[in-house]
């Protein structure tokens, strides 16, 4: 039996000043992921601690933490993997903490709505599907595999100094669609992300895509939307 | 207290997708979940989404009635074949309404959705986006539900439904984020929460898989409908449980012993590794059984190495990523070790094809309910196309008869029912707290996950299966007797796991019971002792029906035939 020690950061803003650390013993057998460890520390140390999680198959993007000073989801960190057993678990940085590792969202998903994240129709459509070609369809492989856990947001040091920055996943999503053929948007979405809050701000210091659990580029969308914000201003066309 | 016309529980695919169909009917409509709804399970489905598009050159002649058969079929001819062949039917227009709202299918070079094979179908039929195709799905429908501007209360944990003179009138539900109980009214309720898949220990489920919305409406009076069966998905990793898509074996992945042999040769001589679920996951528990699984060990292989590297980065990229960081094996060089692991609750609330339940304004859709179209065994594709189906099913239902619901208790009575019911709740919390039970819940979810895997798994035996009765019974004794740590506060993981655990025993127990009854095999309830199907005793539904004191009772309701006669199954 092996063991880890779990440094966890913990703040429940009603009873706290400012956050602390506790550190618990965690045993495992040959394997452990940190989500595995948060629900032992749960279940038999300390039922108070607070984290989200859902699939623990790192699709559904719940459980992103600032694990050992890296971005990670914790279903998808072995402590194995980790050097030493020592792991410092902390919830993502510069957002708001709603208690312990849980931050809080609310304003990822109002930027995340703000952009429009549906496709935009303007012809009515076709009884069957609408046709795409393989290489059209292939221009949505990057954006579309974004599990929304809010990781390149917080590390985005353009976030930390303008609150209304949309940020890189938002972003990212406007670029899903603009690059969908399907999609026919020519004014609705543009005015959303063709300003200071949107596209301008990114000024590629990509630590988005270091962020990324992923291995998205969300940098790379972004640029291709300023390309195309451009050319819709010098030339009108759409995409 | 929140009022809205019609409230939904789950923001999954299901609840989704009856809110989008009701708000387009014009109704005031609030989603509760316990996650945000792209992170719902619904996203962790891979393979695909079935319907007869014929899209496939090999597919011409598809079309919805052979969806049926294979359905059917597969359903060891438990599914109720009206319902099913109304899924089949509804199948293309609701993939269509997908694609519209911008779903990324992958393609076949005339631009049409592409159809790759899956187990137990006649044709090419599972449309899919890559090996991603929940998660597609998912999102899609989440942007459609904030297009229309759907109410959704994210991270709140439903723990009651409001029941006033027999109607469902709304819930009572936690909020997660800043702590305290608030009822929500509504004219209906619909409950889309999805499968109970973590009442065992062996599961591809996600963590919050706990059934929650069937406990819910069985312990409010509404049956539970066909418990015993329960799927077992043949390629779990072996450390994890997490799912290895069907999509895998679609693409040409084979299955191998502990000898290098292909053995679904000698159970399924034509489909090979394509047979449906039941069939695939007894052969390779089989093979351990008798010695066979690799190095004489609890798995064998899915090999997929013969497919290249160009083909798994196009066709199965996640199931690559999975493999390497969860088993630490990458699929394009090495053979990876899986083991059949629960998957899938075809039994559930007790509805008709419109989501319609035995409780006035209560529907239920997606893995929670059970139509049936699934019967004593789903084919893969086939429940990512029960949620939209009667998910938009339900919608539909739900809002015409909240438009038709006359006014029943006046306003006043309402408000007095949904003060008392968040009262309740919150003083029953309390209670756990202050009266120092003895019982540690997580030990109780402990014992039961592992009784459950280990008696009532792919094969069952009367004396095995008593026993793993017995335990529950137990189990849910302790359950009167436990202690909850933590009370109060927002995130309260302790208290959400504490009380969801009685309403997760009854489940176990409504399994259990059915699977002791049943004295025959069909489907995935597979009996040693009673090897054969019955169709002369057992070819009707069971109905277990929650007692507070005791096991369930347990009666029965008839499968609705006329399409096909049911016939031997063989693949």
């Amino acid at each position: 039996m092996a063991e880890a020690r779990f440094r966890i950061k913990r703040f429940d803003p009603v009873d706290d000043e400012k956050p602390w650390f506790t550190t618990y013993t965690v045993p495992y057998e040959s394997s452990m992921t940190v989500l595995e460890g948060l629900f032992s520390i749960q279940e038999h140390q300390d039922g108070t601690l607070a984290f989200r999680y859902c699939c623990r198959a790192a699709v559904c993007g719940s459980c992103s933490m600032y694990i050992n000073g890296r971005y990670r989801l914790a279903c998808q960190t072995n402590v194995t993997q980790l050097k030493g057993d020592d792991v410092t678990i902390e919830p993502m940085p510069h957002l708001p903490v709603v208690k312990d590792l849980v931050c809080d969202m609310n304003d990822f998903f109002a930027k995340y709505e703000h952009i429009k994240p549906w496709l935009i129709r303007s012809s009515s459509d076709p009884e069957k599907e609408i046709a795409q070609s393989p290489k059209q369809r292939k221009k949505l492989d990057m954006p579309i595999d974004c599990i929304l856990c809010g990781s390149c947001y917080s590390s985005c040091p353009s976030v930390w100094g303008e609150d209304s920055y949309l940020g890189p996943a938002a972003l990212l999503k406007a670029y899903r669609f603009e690059v969908d053929s399907r999609d026919q948007a020519r004014k609705e979405r543009l005015p959303q992300f063709d300003n200071e809050r949107g596209v301008y701000r990114c000024h590629t210091i990509t630590n988005c895509v270091e962020a990324c659990p992923k291995e998205l580029n969300p940098t790379e969308g972004i640029q291709w939307l300023k390309g195309a914000a451009v050319r819709r201003r010098l030339f009108g066309r759409a995409k | 207290m929140q009022k809205h016309q019609l409230i939904i529980v789950g923001g999954g695919l299901a609840g989704l997708r009856a809110a989008v169909e009701a708000k387009d009917e014009g109704l005031d409509v609030a989603i509760l979940s316990q996650v945000h709804p792209g992170r719902s399970h619904s996203g962790a489905a891979q393979g695909g989404i079935n319907a007869a598009l014929a899209n496939d050159p090999e597919a011409h002649d598809d079309n919805p009635e052979k969806h049926a058969f294979d359905t059917i079929k597969g359903s060891d001819y438990l599914a109720d074949q009206d319902a099913a062949f109304q899924m089949t039917s509804d199948a293309p227009g609701v993939i269509f309404d997908m694609e519209h709202w911008g779903c990324p299918f992958s393609r076949y070079d005339d631009g049409r959705i592409a159809q790759r094979p899956f187990g137990g179908a006649g044709y090419p039929r599972t449309c899919y986006g890559a090996d991603k195709t929940g998660h597609y799905l998912l999102h899609t429908l989440v942007e459609q539900s904030y297009k229309r501007g759907i109410t959704m209360y994210i991270e709140w944990f439903v723990m009651e439904l409001i029941v006033v003179d027999g109607v469902c009138k709304g819930v009572v539900a936690y909020d997660m984020i800043k702590g305290g109980f608030e009822s929500f009214m509504g004219d209906a309720v619909v409950i889309a929460t999805g499968g109970a898949g973590r009442i065992y220990s062996n599961s591809t489920n996600a963590i919050i898989s706990t059934g929650g919305g069937m406990a819910l409406a069985y312990r409010a009076g509404v049956p539970l409908k066909d418990m015993e069966f329960v799927q077992f998905h043949p390629t779990g990793l072996l450390t994890t449980n997490i799912l290895m898509t069907e999509g895998c074996r679609g693409e040409g992945g084979y299955l191998i012993n502990d000898l290098g042999e292909r053995f679904m040769e000698k159970y399924a001589p034509k489909m090979m590794e394509l047979a449906p679920r039941d069939i695939t996951s007894r052969s390779i528990a089989t093979e351990i059984l008798e010695g066979r699984g690799i190095g004489g060990k609890d798995f064998v292989f899915l090999d997929l190495r013969h497919l290249g590297e160009a083909r798994i980065a196009e066709k199965l990229p996640g199931i690559r990523d999975l493999a390497v960081h969860f088993e630490g094996v990458d699929p394009v060089h090495e053979p990876v070790p899986i083991v059949p692991s629960q998957h899938y609750t075809m039994g559930g609330i007790d509805t008709d094809a419109d989501g319609v339940t035995s409780m006035p304004g209560l529907y239920a859709a997606g893995e929670c309910a059970c139509v049936s179209v699934h019967g004593a065994n789903r084919l893969g594709g086939n429940s990512l196309l029960e949620t939209i189906v009667f998910g938009k099913r339900a919608g539909v239902a739900a809002a015409k008869y909240v438009a038709g619901a006359a006014s029943g208790a006046d306003d006043a009575r309402l408000a007095a029912a949904a003060k008392q019911a968040s009262t309740a709740v919150a003083e029953g919390v309390e209670r756990l707290a202050d009266e120092g039970g003895r019982e540690d819940p997580y030990a109780i979810r402990a014992e039961m996950i592992v009784t459950m895997k280990e008696h009532f798994g792919i094969y069952r035996e009367q004396a095995e299966m008593q026993a793993g009765f017995d335990k529950l019974v137990a189990l849910k004794e302790r359950c009167r007797d436990m202690r909850l740590r933590n009370a109060g506060g927002a995130f309260n993981l302790d208290m959400i796991r504490t009380t969801e655990l009685p309403g997760m025993v009854e489940l176990a127990l409504a399994t259990a019971k059915g699977a002791l009854e049943r004295t025959e095999s069909r489907g995935s309830h597979s009996r040693t002792d009673h090897k054969e199907r019955d169709d002369a005793d057992w070819l009707k539904h069971t109905l277990a029906r929650y007692e507070p004191d005791g096991p369930p009772r347990l009666d029965s309701k008839p499968v609705t035939l006329g399409m096909f006669e049911p016939k031997e199954r063989t693949y």
